[in-house]
């Protein structure tokens, strides 16, 4: 099946003779256990009704990194993210986390979905949010314990929330909100963490509190990928960069990344991110 | 107690009931419907009024029929009651889920679907098997889903227009299919028209068994897997990320949906089931902001607005369920609405007054400070006519509002009456918005660089909602600065405290803090 939905797919959009990129660039992994691998795609191609969104994805990630995923818009960040979490069927390709099918390891997996795919005058409190953390390893059935609601209070106070314990969501401001869903994907005591655009809509504090918690994670070894859209932030908030317009343009550390050149392609002839890039490179250098 | 009522409004309703009932001899809709509204009156306020009536058909006063109905006695009001109390249970908690995944028209769409399923099953056998009817009616409405699926997946087609065609379409191929039947000559049809409108009375033991097995499953599927439903209701794209088979979840939710639709039509019929699923959920859900709370009340709804829709069309023998029951709960909502103590109307709207009056009040001392600062703090007291000058209002305005301040302890009257004079408390409120008011001023045109004269509006409003700890953080940002934007001075903390009339360089002061 998933052949001949690929025969229907138009030709792969032209993002330049010379990718960047290169499957050879993986080889490492060959030679690495899988609990030094906590996320390896081979060949992922995704369509929404036979639109590719996604091509030809290879990327292997290393352990106990902080890595941004950055592109432009419809560039597929999101997509890629919800690929590799089994929310998006692939048309080709497989993913594997730390070496085993995405179903087989979900409880290693931590996810923080954007902040608008919910209804937030959903009648539930903060900490009942925090809680649904928990459920993946509650499994079906089974009510969360007197452990959990200790886990989800400490993950709460992780991201200063405590308080808030028993506000119900709708009346939490945009920042408050997405520290909620990360104390949840806290609570998942994960090894890699997908977050998606978790800066949108925050105010400065927040933010900062989310970088800090960021660090803290990877010194903990754990991974973190973060769909990310500001570009002068990319470059200081992340130690590897995975530029992405369809895609891979490139993957590597931030400071080999981080170049005109690269931002170029992957934002392709857009002027005004165009001119934004040329600022963000120039804020960089000096 | 009983006495009291009998003799005052009651007696009017009755004797209004009787005219109409005169009035309109053959029973039309608006006589149905004037019926309706003052058996729901007379039931509310004055139960022993309608005795008399009621009397002539069995026993002697609402009363009783109340024992009667309710304790189970009679066999048949027995299932009635029982049926509906099933399905208060039932429709109350797939109503919460069905509400907050916002699913409400396809529970309107299923339910008119269902239509058709029901004909065929009657046909299957020429009787009223409700078995038969279950089968037929729970597939004919999981292909009306199928159908909306099939058309929003293939076609450019939005879903609300999909719903609107597979429901009315599903219905009409129903209602022929029913009213054929209805004209057939052999077997025992009775009781088919029942399903348009239901009639808790012709409910059988057969039924309230099918109920009993239905409810019985929600209830086991919603306690058991309530966490399951929670999640995949308010984040299905996490919960599958979990691992939750949240396709599944919505899949099995639209059966347990299909099945109580199914099971209710007999009480409710088939055009208002969906009231039955969405109206109390969606009157729970304006009293509280958690989901087991959400379900809870809304069972207990459904409960309370079955039993009172089968009485009521018990006491009026003839008259439909359906509508009584969706009446019923109407009314619920109407109540929540109103009433609810955290989103009700009133509240809100009483909220909402006392801010305005705050708010006028505060801008009245704001006037009283102005009026003050004017002649330098010389004197304490405001005459009403510099108050009326200061506000742009008439002397009049302004008298109701020293009235309001007075009221409130924050001024008192001075001399002939005609002034005022703040108390402690009414001045360190003056001062507090004056001060809100010219430090937003200041911040605005330093801070944000707007200029000077287009800060004043903005200020008007900000001044009465800046909480104290704000201020202090704009007037450190602010260094402490004495005047505002208009070369005014801005009175500090220590003003406050002190009496203003330092800010004039003067011994004498005004306010507060003055020897008293």
């Amino acid at each position: 099946m998933p052949m001949a939905d690929n025969e229907a797919l138009p030709d792969p959009p032209d993002t330049g003779p010379d990718n960047v990129i290169h499957p050879s660039q993986f080889d490492w992994v060959k030679s690495a256990s899988p609990e030094e691998v906590p996320l390896e795609i081979h060949d992922m191609t995704v369509a929404y009704h036979k639109k590719p969104v996604l091509w030809g994805v290879d990327l292997a990630v290393p352990k106990g990194k902080l890595i941004g995923i950055v592109g432009p818009n419809g560039a597929g960040k999101s997509t890629l993210i919800k690929s590799i979490m089994g929310l998006q069927p692939l048309s080709s390709g497989w993913v594997k986390i730390f070496g085993k099918p995405y179903r087989e390891n979900l409880k290693r997996v931590g996810y923080v979905p954007q902040r608008e795919s919910v209804d937030w005058d959903f009648p539930v409190n903060v900490m009942d949010v925090v809680l649904m953390g928990r459920y993946g390893r509650l499994g079906l059935i089974k009510r969360p314990t007197r452990k959990d609601r200790e886990i989800a209070r400490e993950c709460l106070d992780k991201v200063k929330m405590l308080p808030y314990a028993s506000r119900q969501i709708s009346n939490l401001s945009g920042g408050q909100q997405q520290r909620v869903f990360l104390a949840r994907a806290l609570a998942q005591e994960s090894d890699v963490y997908f977050m998606d655009e978790p800066f949108v809509g925050v105010d400065a504090a927040t933010e900062a509190a989310i970088v800090e918690l960021m660090h803290e994670l990877k010194e903990k070894g754990k991974t973190l990928l973060v769909v990310h859209h500001d570009l002068p932030t990319a470059k200081e908030y992340f130690d590897m960069l995975l530029l992405l317009n369809m895609r891979v343009v490139a993957f590597g550390n931030t400071a080999e990344v981080f170049n005109v050149e690269l931002l170029q392609k992957t934002y392709g002839g857009r002027l005004t991110v165009l001119s934004e890039v040329a600022e963000a490179v120039k804020a960089s250098q000096t | 107690m009983r006495h009291g009522i009998k003799n005052t409004p009651g007696k009017g309703s009755c004797a209004a009931r009787q005219r109409h009932g005169a009035g309109f001899p053959s029973i039309g809709v608006r006589s149905i419907l004037l019926r309706l509204v003052v058996v729901a009156f007379v039931v509310c306020l004055a139960p022993g009024c309608l005795a008399d009536r009621i009397g002539d058909l069995t026993e002697t006063s609402v009363i009783d029929q109340a024992a009667r109905f309710f304790s189970f006695r009679d066999e048949s009001l027995r299932y009635a009651l029982l049926g509906t109390i099933l399905l208060g249970v039932n429709c109350g908690l797939l109503g919460g889920f069905i509400v907050v995944r916002k699913l409400s028209l396809m529970g309107d769409a299923l339910s008119h679907a269902v239509l058709p399923g029901v004909a065929i099953g009657f046909l299957w056998n020429m009787t009223k098997d409700p078995l038969a009817i279950f089968i037929g009616a729970t597939i004919a409405g999981l292909l009306g889903a199928l159908t909306v699926s099939a058309i929003t997946h293939t076609t450019k087609i939005k879903e609300d227009a999909a719903l609107g065609m597979v429901l009315s379409g599903y219905f009409a191929a129903g209602y022929c299919l029913t009213s054929m039947i209805g004209r057939l000559e052999t077997g025992n049809k009775a009781g088919i028209d029942h399903f348009l409108f239901g009639q808790a009375a012709a409910l059988n033991r057969d039924d309230i068994l099918l109920m009993s097995v239905v409810t019985a499953l929600t209830v086991l599927c919603v306690s058991l897997f309530y966490k399951e439903f929670l999640v995949t209701s308010f984040d299905a794209a996490f919960a599958r990320a979990v691992g939750f088979p949240a396709t599944l979840f919505h899949n099995g939710l639209m059966l347990l949906l299909a099945f109580s639709v199914v099971i209710a039509l007999q009480a409710v019929g088939v055009v208002l089931v969906s009231a039955m699923l969405i109206t109390p959920a969606a009157s729970a859900y304006l009293l509280t902001d958690r989901m087991h709370r959400l379900l809870t009340l809304s069972a207990l709804f459904g409960v309370a607005t079955g039993a009172i829709g089968a009485f009521l069309s018990f006491l009026e023998s003839g008259l439909p369920t359906g509508p009584l029951m969706v009446l019923a709960a109407t009314l619920v909502f109407g109540m929540a609405f109103l009433f609810g103590p955290r989103h009700g109307v009133l509240i809100r709207w009483w909220r909402q007054r006392s801010r305005g009056h705050r708010v006028r009040r505060e801008n009245t001392l704001k006037a009283v400070y102005q009026a003050l600062e004017r002649r330098e703090f010389k004197g304490e007291s405001v005459t009403l006519l510099e108050l009326a000058q200061r506000r742009r209002e008439t002397e009049e305005e302004a008298r109701q509002q020293a009235s309001a301040l007075i009221r409130n302890g924050l001024a008192t009257r001075h001399g002939t009456g005609e002034q005022i004079v703040l108390t402690p408390e009414g001045w360190l409120r003056a001062c507090e918005i004056v001060r809100n008011h010219r430090l937003w001023e200041l911040y605005l045109t330093n801070a944000a660089h707007i200029a000077a004269d287009h800060v004043h509006e903005d200020a008007e409003k900000i001044e009465h909602v800046l909480g104290e700890d704000v201020v202090r953080q704009i007037e450190r940002r602010l260094d402490f600065a004495k005047t505002d934007p208009h070369g005014r001075p801005i009175p500090s903390i220590d003003d406050m405290r002190r009496g203003a009339g330092g800010l004039f360089g003067r011994d004498e002061l005004v306010g507060y803090g003055k020897t008293t």
